[in-house]
């Protein structure tokens, strides 16, 4: 074929879309440090004039973002624990059998995926509410966006268990293991990279959960960033260098575990979601 | 003594693990379920908030969600935006596919790149299109009008007849990488030596395209848009972040709306009713999409 002749100039055209692509995230970090001024110029620079790294800090202190940042990190990480907890024993056990019930379990989970959170919100709202939940906000969430979580995490890892060859757990248990033993020593080690990867995918969209918290958690010393950003944000919003500021800050460290496991997810991911 | 045992080394031990990871399931997706289809059944107040026993209320919640005046406008925009999204994400995320499919170098690196909207908050993500999509200083409306596309500022956000199309707009950049990554998979499972073949016998790229590629990818692309119509009725993030579903409802949809219902009116019972309305099409996705995947999940 005479495309694969030119290999450089494919080289050029892909560069020129992901610029397209990307330029979204590049103008987050241009005009988070344009001036008040230069952002309402028309046309836009596009490169800013005079920046302005102080608008970092100005945010940091003035939208007092780090008890959402910390909020952000206590939800994602109790929404990694519970799913890493329940789902990885749950797709291991549905990667060993080939039966009816496990073709049941599956097709549950996979409906259960598909539930919008827009939809489960108003339910868990009412319930958290009867069962006094709702004076632990954090918590609730938590509980409500592990499930949300859940299923696309047992599918993912699932992919991973049945990559381990049947035979190894087999040997550890005629070796004498029992079979937790023969789980935790012999197939967990095994499959650790999958169940990480999954993991790490697991904490970043649960870093910008932002349904559940928004219903659920009335205090703002409670809330996550994605509800603090959205206190500052509308359709008339004028404060856009704040905004791209705090967004910045948000989304860097997210794209920089992104940036350096690449690689990885992407297995992770073909190799689960539809193989 | 030997039901113990078989927890730790039999067949309890498989019964534990799933048992524990459904319950919880159960709990926090499947009762909340139910209990959803329930209260939109129920009349629910402020005062009925606390109690599970409400008064009844028959077909009520449902005839006064459909008497709504912008009942039939959300659910235009609704399948609007659906479809819109759906067709912007997957022509463009299969182009993309195709293209990366070419193995030139720094192919599959150029690719990875296009992955970062996907885990990045939704929040972040319609901000950042919010602003572009601003219309006296928007960067959008200022390459537009340098390219000579348009010659007046286009208000995406603020006109009513454009304000869903600046939600799509954002989510199309948003679901784009999803697609692509997963018709990219489906066109790498597709055996190199068929095209050869082809191509020997003197098919065109176009008639390679259409008897090969898109018969091989059947399974991928039914499972990608009915993926594509589970993400769009899960989309909510950029509706508070862009236009809030102004203005006037006109890019109001109905994840949005039933959420407003609930938490903006405190109307529970109503919020629930147009709730259990998405759920039908939502189900409808998921059976399209289990059906496609089907030779798959079962591996």
């Amino acid at each position: 074929m005479n495309m694969v002749k030119r290999p450089w100039v494919w080289f050029g055209f892909a560069v020129f879309f992901a610029a397209i692509y990307l330029f979204p995230l590049y103008w987050m970090y241009v005009t988070a440090v344009k001036t008040q001024s230069e952002i309402f110029v028309s046309p836009p620079t596009f490169w800013p004039n005079d920046p302005d790294f102080g608008v970092y800090s100005y945010v940091w202190t003035d939208r007092n973002m780090a008890p959402y940042l910390w909020n952000s990190v206590v939800i994602a990480s109790g929404v990694t624990a519970l799913t890493v907890f329940f789902g990885t024993g749950c797709a291991y056990v549905l990667a060993r059998y080939r039966n009816a019930w496990v073709d049941v379990g599956l097709f549950t989970i996979l409906m259960l995926q598909v539930l919008p959170a827009s939809v489960m919100v108003t339910p868990l709202f009412v319930a958290f509410n009867q069962l006094g939940l709702l004076n632990w906000p954090r918590s609730a969430v938590i509980l409500g966006a592990a499930a949300k979580a859940m299923p696309f995490f047992v599918v993912l890892t699932r992919a991973a268990f049945m990559s381990v060859p049947r035979e190894l757990e087999e040997a550890a248990l005629v070796d004498g293991n029992s079979r937790l033993g023969a789980f935790t020593s012999i197939v967990l080690p095994l499959v650790r990279n999958g169940v990480l990867v999954c993991a790490i995918l697991t904490f970043m969209s649960a870093f910008g959960e932002f349904i559940y918290s928004k219903s659920i958690i009335q205090d703002p010393g409670l809330q996550p960033a994605s509800v603090g950003l959205q206190g500052f944000l509308g359709p008339n919003s004028k404060d856009w260098n704040a905004i791209m500021a705090y967004s910045a800050i948000y989304v860097t460290p997210i794209l920089a575990i992104f940036v350096l496991l690449q690689r990885r997810i992407v297995s992770g991911l073909t190799s689960g979601a539809l193989k | 003594m030997r039901i113990l045992r078989s927890l730790t080394d039999g067949i309890g031990f498989d019964l534990i693990l799933i048992g524990a990871a459904m319950a919880f399931l159960m709990a926090m997706a499947g009762l909340p379920l139910v209990y959803n289809v329930l209260m939109s059944f129920q009349e629910v107040d402020m005062f009925s908030l606390g109690s599970l026993i409400r008064p009844w209320a028959g077909f009520d919640n449902y005839r006064s969600v459909v008497a709504q005046p912008e009942f039939w406008l959300v659910m235009k925009n609704t399948a609007l935006f659906v479809v819109g999204s759906i067709a912007g994400q997957f022509t463009l995320g299969f182009a993309l596919a195709l293209f990366f499919h070419q193995n030139f170098p720094g192919s599959a690196t150029i690719r990875g790149l296009f992955l970062v909207s996907w885990v990045m908050p939704g929040l972040v993500v319609g901000a950042i299109w919010s602003f572009i999509l601003a219309g006296d200083y928007g960067v959008l409306n200022a390459l537009l009008q340098g390219v000579g596309l348009i010659s007046e500022p286009v208000f995406w956000k603020s006109d009513p007849n454009l304000s869903l199309y600046a939600v799509i707009i954002a989510n199309i950049w948003l679901g784009l990488a999803f697609n692509m990554l997963l018709l990219s998979v489906g066109l790498a499972a597709i055996p190199r030596d068929i095209y050869e073949a082809a191509e020997l016998d003197g098919a065109t790229a176009w008639q390679r395209f259409r008897t090969i590629t898109l018969p091989m990818m059947r399974s991928t692309i039914g499972a990608v848009l009915s993926l594509g119509l589970i993400g769009t009725l899960q989309q909510f993030d950029l509706f508070p972040a862009i236009t809030e579903g102004g203005p006037a409802n006109t890019s109001n949809v109905s994840q949005y709306w039933a959420w407003q219902m609930s938490f903006k009116l405190y109307d529970f019972a109503r919020g629930a009713t147009i709730s259990v309305m998405m759920l039908v099409l939502v189900l409808f996705a998921a059976v399209i999409y289990v059906r496609s995947t089907r030779g798959e999940v079962r591996g």
